[in-house]
């Protein structure tokens, strides 16, 4: 039945996919409170996700920050609000943009790299291996991966935020004559506990998103290299798909709290 | 028809692996059907079939890293479906398997690829000095030297051998190996078959060779089968079978 309509099929298979999804992250939660913990592998990931990935994510913050204040400028100059820019553009980057933008370019950076690195796996029988020598490849492989993404995502966008922000303030030296000083004061006083909380807890999920996607896509890869790319390419897809259905609950949620 | 089996029962000690009756399928394709096998200690046992026969997958089924529909799989007097993940773990230490393409961790140096069936076992094998250990298993395979490369900076002849000296590291008593010599030059293939009967020699271990390499046969097996439509088709030593006039045998020589 399914040959004759592609959409009943596609929704079949968005189902099952999902459903596999949410039995591979039950079968995280219960690995992750099962003994012996992987920590040297552990310590490992967050290295090569963290440090790894700070340049990128600073030049991509940088040119946020840039960007955003000298398109908004004209603008509030227009209105004769130029004073406000950075109270305006120090809530948007914290609360909205810098974590969202700054998630994208993790998963695409971080998510697609576990799902080649794991296809990869995969396709030349190193989990295999890895089974064969006694070792748990979902505890060693999977677990430590997603937790350290958990980990290191608010960790980055944190840093992404103030390097957004160092831009703006440059941008806003240069054209407005605002000191670094003055610029950060109003930063601090427009800028509260409840725009940091729900961003910083958010964070958190974008984490655990981009890298429980991008096992489960390389983990359950098929064979070959075009199996490797595949699993590689769908993992950015899906894990920007859900990124947004994350940031919607998020900001849902936060207003329903913060009012 | 079937060869009738004329390995020398004097030749025959304890019996190592048994399988009986093993049955594999995916969807429709029947994989292994009712195959059954029996290798006994200290023997180089082949097993050879052409690509798709179901070898890799009797393999799998063997370790542990698939599970067959139905029979029964006893390595070293243990019936496999019967153990539970830390008894199956404390099996497979015993068991050395070398994969077809090698499969080193290609994040880890030599060295920590070495390490890692060892840090595994560390409490059960009570191993103090891993390093004299790694270094023996290299000498072993004629690659000290290569120690603190990367996979990627080694050759395929000694990234299989990179591979050997791992699945030899915690001193198994039964290995397996996936196609030792497939996609390796004439002249590194003998050296790897050179180095199966070394270790064979030394470590007196069992071994089980999958393999569709004809000259490999010939050097290293004591006895072999024929593996036809996930069956097993015929039984004995090469010469019995490499002179058979079955058309079916005979095809498997050419």
């Amino acid at each position: 039945m399914t040959r004759n309509f592609p959409m009943v099929a596609n929704l079949s298979s968005f189902f099952t996919e999902t459903g596999a999804l949410a039995r591979f992250a039950g079968r995280f939660f219960k690995e992750l409170v099962s003994p012996p913990i992987e920590f040297r592998e552990f310590l490992r990931q967050c290295y090569q996700m963290g440090n790894k990935s700070l340049l990128l994510v600073a030049v991509t913050g940088f040119i946020l920050g840039l960007v955003f204040t000298l398109q908004s400028r004209p603008t509030l100059e227009e209105f004769g609000a130029s004073s406000w820019i950075p109270n305006m553009i120090s809530i948007s980057i914290v609360r909205e943009i810098g974590p969202v933008i700054i998630a994208l370019i993790c998963a695409g950076r971080i998510g697609s790299s576990i799902g080649a690195e794991l296809g990869s796996m995969k396709v030349t029988e190193q989990i295999d291996a890895m089974e064969v020598s006694g070792t748990n490849p979902f505890k060693f492989l999977v677990v430590t991966r997603i937790l350290a993404a958990t980990l290191m995502l608010p960790l980055l966008i944190l840093f992404g935020d103030f390097v957004a922000l160092i831009g703006s303030a440059i941008v806003e030296n240069v054209k407005g004559q605002v000191s670094f000083t003055l610029y950060f004061n109003q930063v601090f006083e427009a800028l509260a506990f409840s725009d940091l909380l729900p961003a910083t807890a958010k964070s958190f999920f974008f984490g655990f998103a981009i890298g429980l996607v991008g096992c489960f896509k390389g983990y359950n890869s098929s064979k070959g290299t075009a199996g490797v790319g595949r699993a590689s390419n769908s993992a950015v897809v899906y894990t920007s798909m859900l990124l947004f259905i994350i940031d919607f609950i998020a900001v849902f949620l936060t207003d329903l709290i913060y009012g | 028809m079937k060869e009738e089996n004329t390995y020398s029962s004097s030749h025959k000690g304890k019996p190592v692996i048994q399988i009986h009756n093993l049955q594999k399928q995916f969807g429709d394709q029947v994989v292994l059907n009712n195959f059954n096998l029996e290798m006994y200690e200290n023997e180089n046992l082949v097993l050879m079939g052409k690509s798709g026969s179901g070898k890799s997958v009797m393999i799998k089924c063997l370790i542990g890293l698939m599970e067959p529909d139905s029979g029964t799989i006893e390595v070293l007097g243990e019936d496999i479906s019967k153990l539970d993940q830390t008894k199956m773990d404390e099996l497979r230490a015993e068991i050395g398997f070398l994969f077809q393409g090698s499969a080193l961790y290609d994040s880890m140096t030599v060295r920590e690829n070495l390490e890692f069936p060892l840090r595994r076992h560390t409490k059960r094998m009570n191993i103090e000095n891993t390093e004299e250990l790694v270094l023996e298993a290299l000498n072993n395979v004629g690659l000290a030297k290569t120690i603190d490369l990367m996979p990627e900076e080694l050759s395929g002849g000694m990234q299989r051998r990179i591979a050997l000296a791992r699945a030899l590291i915690l001193k198994p008593r039964i290995i397996l190996y996936d196609e030792p010599t497939t996609g390796l030059d004439p002249i590194t293939a003998k050296e790897i078959i050179k180095l199966m009967m070394d270790i064979q020699k030394k470590y007196k271990t069992s071994s089980l060779i999958i393999t569709h390499d004809v000259d490999c046969a010939r050097v290293i097996s004591d006895r072999m089968i024929l593996l036809l439509e996930g069956t097993n088709y015929a039984e004995g030593t090469f010469k019995e079978l490499s002179t058979s006039e079955d058309p079916k045998i005979q095809a498997f020589f050419k």
